[in-house]
């Protein structure tokens, strides 16, 4: 039981099926102008259901550190530059078919555990009906040589890693989509 | 470089649970394996800031966004965004959605039979003040009915969205009013075991904040994720 003398976070509800008439003066599916510095992406997937059926009614926010693998916020000290128009923050709402695309930079690292390296990630918050709070989860990149020992995708038990590493469809261009049940579930985080 | 306190975990109860049977919308869309529990990193640790500049004075008010005034019960809603220590949340946005004062969203997916209203869409945004205080001017929302269950109506209710200053510290909830027969009928507001976590989404009358004259005021104060007292990494 909580008491009055505790102030406990407030509970989280489910955002329903009419978010977007509140969140979607913010939709940002563009991260990163013309003028940010590194290797331009564009990531597309679709938000699948237990049933495999498309979740047209939900949305994907994003938030990721700049090309040097410097977060755009007072708490991250690091001695490197912050990019004048780039907040790193994304939000893209799913469309029909439960698709969602964003354009970005590919982060550089940032520290983790230990100041130990992370390899370059963004970190992405799930909202949709039917979730009475959002769910957490990671996109990695394919190929790059630090997934091998990054300390959070190493936690995750090794058959269910894929699901955080996007798939290069194109030059420039990723996969990643998120099952919420069953074959391939994607690796969801409690924090 | 510097260690960062982390974020508290919720206390027990005062959270959802993702598989909740009596809200029939989870079955479908809950995770199955189990959550993976890694460390708060300055990934998580930080998060996205807004500006002022990013609204316009007039968004916090959902009552003048149109020609007219929106038919419905004038109301302000007021309070705090403060952390689990009790300190006030400054700066931080604050966004909220709502059905008109007929029950019904503008919304393509709204079929309910009740009037839309020309005059209002039912969105808004604030930011804290120096002192964590928002502030909202809308019309009382009306309750509807949705499927989850033979004749089922959702309470009146205020969606809540927020970010605080880090991606752990992100929530969306949602606001009732006191004295609404639904609640105890609702499987969302039923979605938290904890009863007074539970009464805490329950906005209160507050004649302070009442305009005589004007409308009735209501006052919902937030609490984000507080931090630990010590770092998280060794």
């Amino acid at each position: 039981m909580s008491d009055d003398v505790n102030l406990y976070a407030t509970g989280n509800q489910t955002v329903g099926p009419y978010l977007h008439i509140g969140l979607n003066w913010l939709v940002t599916p563009k991260i990163a102008g013309p003028r940010v510095s590194g290797e331009r992406v564009t990531i597309q997937g679709r938000l699948l259901d237990g049933d495999g059926k498309a979740v047209n009614d939900g949305m994907i926010e994003i938030w990721q550190a700049n090309s040097h693998g410097k977060y755009a916020h007072p708490e991250d000290k690091q001695r490197k530059p912050v990019e004048r128009g780039f907040r790193g923050f994304g939000r893209v709402p799913t469309d029909a078919r439960g698709g969602f695309r964003f354009s970005t930079i590919k982060p550089g690292r940032v520290p983790g555990p230990g100041g130990k390296l992370q390899a370059p990630h963004l970190v992405v918050s799930v909202f949709m009906r039917g979730l009475l709070k959002h769910l957490a989860t990671r996109i990695y990149f394919p190929d790059d040589a630090a997934n091998i020992e990054d300390p959070v995708l190493n936690l995750v038990p090794a058959a269910r890693r894929a699901t955080l590493v996007a798939r290069r469809k194109a030059k420039g261009l990723l996969e990643w989509n998120v099952r919420l049940q069953g074959k391939g579930e994607t690796v969801f985080f409690d924090y | 470089m510097d260690k960062l306190p982390g974020y508290r975990r919720p206390h027990p109860g005062t959270q959802p649970d993702y598989d909740f049977p009596p809200y029939a919308g989870t079955a479908r869309r809950h995770p199955t394996q189990p959550l993976v529990i890694p460390p708060q990193t300055l990934s998580e640790l930080t998060g996205p800031l807004f500006g002022r500049d990013e609204v316009k004075p007039t968004d916090n008010d959902l009552t003048c966004q149109h020609r007219g005034a929106p038919i419905g019960e004038r109301i302000i809603v007021t309070g705090r965004v403060l952390d689990e220590d009790g300190k006030a949340v400054p700066n931080t946005l604050v966004e909220i959605w709502q059905a008109n004062a007929a029950g019904r969203y503008p919304h393509p997916t709204d079929q309910h039979n009740a009037p839309l209203d020309p005059n209002f869409s039912g969105a808004g945004r604030a930011f804290t003040d120096a002192k964590g205080r928002y502030r909202f001017i809308t019309i009382r929302p009306g309750e509807y009915p949705w499927r989850n269950h033979y004749n089922a109506w959702r309470p009146a209710h205020i969606h809540f969205s927020l970010f605080g200053s880090a991606f752990l510290t992100r929530m969306i909830t949602q606001m009732y009013f006191p004295g609404d027969p639904l609640l105890e009928l609702d499987p969302m507001y039923k979605c938290l075991a904890d009863e007074n976590a539970r009464k805490r989404l329950i906005s209160s009358f507050d004649l302070e904040t009442t305009i005589p004259e004007q409308a009735l005021g209501y006052r919902f104060d937030i609490v984000l994720r507080g931090r630990d007292a010590t770092p998280m990494e060794q």
